[in-house]
């Protein structure tokens, strides 16, 4: 608009190209190639939310327009009786109390196992960089390794283990499992940043007298919020999604929830209740999906940093 | 271990006692906090695939006390049709879903590398997915995928009647039901590994690759992706190490059926060794599943670190 006001006489019509010629020509948006690549997009993007969609719009429907509508359908009078039930008294092949309780078990399952395995993490990882010893890169060379073997080879040495240490199927069990496997991917990730952080700080505090711990406290975990915000994301999605290890080691009463939402989907007996089962997914699926949606960013440099090695 | 720091001490000419005590107290701090990794190290990575290794030559059955017998496990295991249609359908799904993990998420991370409009939006849209559990992705298809009031009963309800999409209900199509599934989780993923690659490409290259005329499909083919090369590795390792997993998704969509048309390796050893009360031939499949990771992992631990020599 300021441009037209610098071109007197100009008719409105002609405005348009008087502004094209300042510059190198603008593309119009609308060329073939955008229109593709928008296209393409856009159907992809469908893909993606489809089951979105569906899973929402069938949680809040009633059984009867389940069956005689169509899937695509919106909900003609939304309403939550699935999600209630769902959450309190939908049944498992063994109980009736809904998804609450593997809800609770889910939540005493990932804080501690996301907040034991991130400190161990920090702590190798410092160690590693800052506090070399003889055989700690084998050590670690081999914890790497040892995170592409198929859990299924370690799971049953680890269930005598855990039945010799007295915790078989409680939650300790599972929370040791998740320590242990969560120990590698989170150790490099530290062992990377404080790689990165300035050698300088650490050889000052070093000669100023302090040690392993105080500088672990007091100079490197300070700096270090950044990649705590990212193992957190990555160690609680990990840990909520869980199911192999919930299945294994909780033991029936401490199921997580992604156990008891598959035990209510796939084996509970009569007819099957479609909106309680996708009301149960959502329920599910809520805790990632909010950890997902809030960290925005972060959760990209979490999948990221998971990615690159060092 | 103790010998060896010994005569190292003894080298040096330091009586061997205190040498050996210094070595072992020097940074004891770190030694100590290190604790938890070298126990896992060694207790849980070492040890328990020895341990499984070990045992897969035996008879055990319902504890783990049986007497070796050599190979007859490993040979019962391939004379079970049931292991052999899970390692087939591993070998299939396997192909299909990198293949097109990898060529969607390419392709994908291409579109948007193109300065679109809402670049951020379509990547929350690809990647939510990924932050769902395997159990939460398997049960949505499974529903999506009924054949009665899912999509197929929906578009023949509207009139389409020759509408068929019950892959799920299909022992021919069924793995084609879990690849749909398994691409909806994991694509996003891949495309945001890509998109970083893409995006560590120096412009020069693109402005070179420019000012010699060579057409844009062309620059991405036979320079961009050869640079990328690192990332590509990356790619497959992570999607070839989730592959040999699949396990909780094959649970919630189909629980291996219908029959045994959907079975996979891992979901094989869990039964064996959890309800089939046969735990020699479970630990036998683990180590399978074991050699197969292995297959994977040699050539690209030799790529990676053999030609470099070691570190520092």
């Amino acid at each position: 608009m300021s441009q037209t006001a610098t071109m007197p006489g100009s008719a409105p019509a002609i405005t348009d190209l008087a502004v094209d010629a300042r510059g190198p020509r603008p593309k119009p948006f609308f060329t073939p190639t955008k229109i593709i690549i928008y296209t393409t997009l856009v159907f992809f993007s469908l893909y993606f939310l489809f089951p979105l969609y569906v899973m929402l719009a069938t949680s809040l429907k009633t059984m009867p327009e389940i069956r005689f509508g169509n899937i695509f359908a919106l909900p003609t009078a939304p309403n939550f009786d699935a999600w209630f039930k769902a959450w309190g008294s939908a049944c498992t092949g063994l109980t009736c109390q809904g998804l609450s309780p593997g809800f609770w078990n889910s939540v005493k399952i990932t804080i501690p196992s996301t907040v034991i395995s991130i400190f161990i993490a920090a702590v190798n990882g410092y160690a590693l960089i800052n506090w070399r010893f003889k055989g700690s890169e084998i050590f670690f060379s081999i914890l790497i390794f040892g995170s592409f073997i198929p859990y299924q080879v370690m799971l049953y040495p680890l269930v005598i283990i855990t039945r010799e240490m007295g915790i078989f199927g409680s939650l300790q069990a599972v929370i040791l499992v998740h320590s242990i496997f969560g120990m590698p991917i989170l150790t490099l990730l530290f062992r990377n940043y404080f790689a990165s952080l300035p050698q300088e700080l650490f050889k000052a505090a070093r000669v100023d007298g302090a040690g392993f711990w105080r500088i672990f406290f007091e100079i490197m975990l300070p700096m270090s919020l950044p990649i705590f915000v990212v193992a957190l994301i990555l160690q609680v999605t990990g840990i909520w999604n869980d199911f192999l290890f919930g299945v294994v080691f909780a033991g029936p009463q401490n199921y997580p929830m992604t156990v008891q939402l598959n035990n209510i989907v796939n084996s509970a007996q009569g007819t099957p209740e479609y909106n309680v089962n996708m009301a149960a997914t959502v329920l599910t699926g809520l805790i990632p999906l909010i950890v997902y949606f809030v960290s925005g960013k972060w959760f990209v440099r979490g999948v990221a940093a998971g990615a690159v090695k060092g | 271990m103790a010998d060896t720091a010994a005569n190292l001490g003894e080298g040096v000419g330091v009586s061997t006692r205190p040498g050996f005590l210094r070595r072992l107290f020097h940074n004891m701090p770190a030694k100590i906090a290190a604790l938890p990794m070298i126990a896992t190290v060694l207790i849980v990575f070492v040890g328990c695939t020895i341990w499984t290794i070990y045992y897969s030559f035996t008879n055990s059955k319902l504890l783990p006390t049986g007497k070796f017998v050599g190979f007859e496990q490993y040979e019962r295991l391939f004379a079970t049709s049931r292991w052999n249609v899970s390692v087939w359908n591993l070998v299939s799904y396997g192909a299909m879903s990198l293949v097109l993990t990898l060529g969607l998420g390419f392709l994908l991370a291409v579109l948007m590398d193109q300065k679109i409009r809402f670049e951020s939006a379509f990547r929350t849209i690809m990647l939510y997915p990924f932050a769902l559990s395997f159990i939460v992705t398997g049960l949505v298809w499974q529903w999506i995928m009924n054949p009665t009031l899912g999509l197929q009963g929906t578009m023949r309800n509207l009139g389409w009647e020759g509408f068929t999409f019950d892959w799920i209900a299909n022992p021919r199509m069924v793995l084609f039901a879990l690849l749909i599934a398994g691409l909806w989780q994991g694509v996003g993923f891949c495309m945001v590994l890509m998109l970083a690659g893409l995006r560590s490409v120096d412009d020069e290259i693109w402005k070179a690759a420019r000012v010699d005329g060579i057409p844009t499909w062309r620059t991405y083919v036979s320079i961009v992706l050869p640079m990328m090369r690192g990332v590509l590795v990356t790619a497959v390792v992570l999607i070839g190490s989730g592959i040999v997993r699949l396990y909780d998704l094959v649970v919630a969509l189909t629980n291996g059926g219908p029959g045994i048309s959907s079975e996979v390796p891992a979901k094989y050893v869990i039964n064996y060794m959890f309800s089939g009360g046969n735990i020699g031939q479970g630990l036998a499949a683990a180590t399978m599943m074991l050699l197969t990771v292995m297959i994977i992992m040699i050539p690209w631990a030799y790529l990676e670190f053999g030609g470099k020599g070691r570190r520092s």
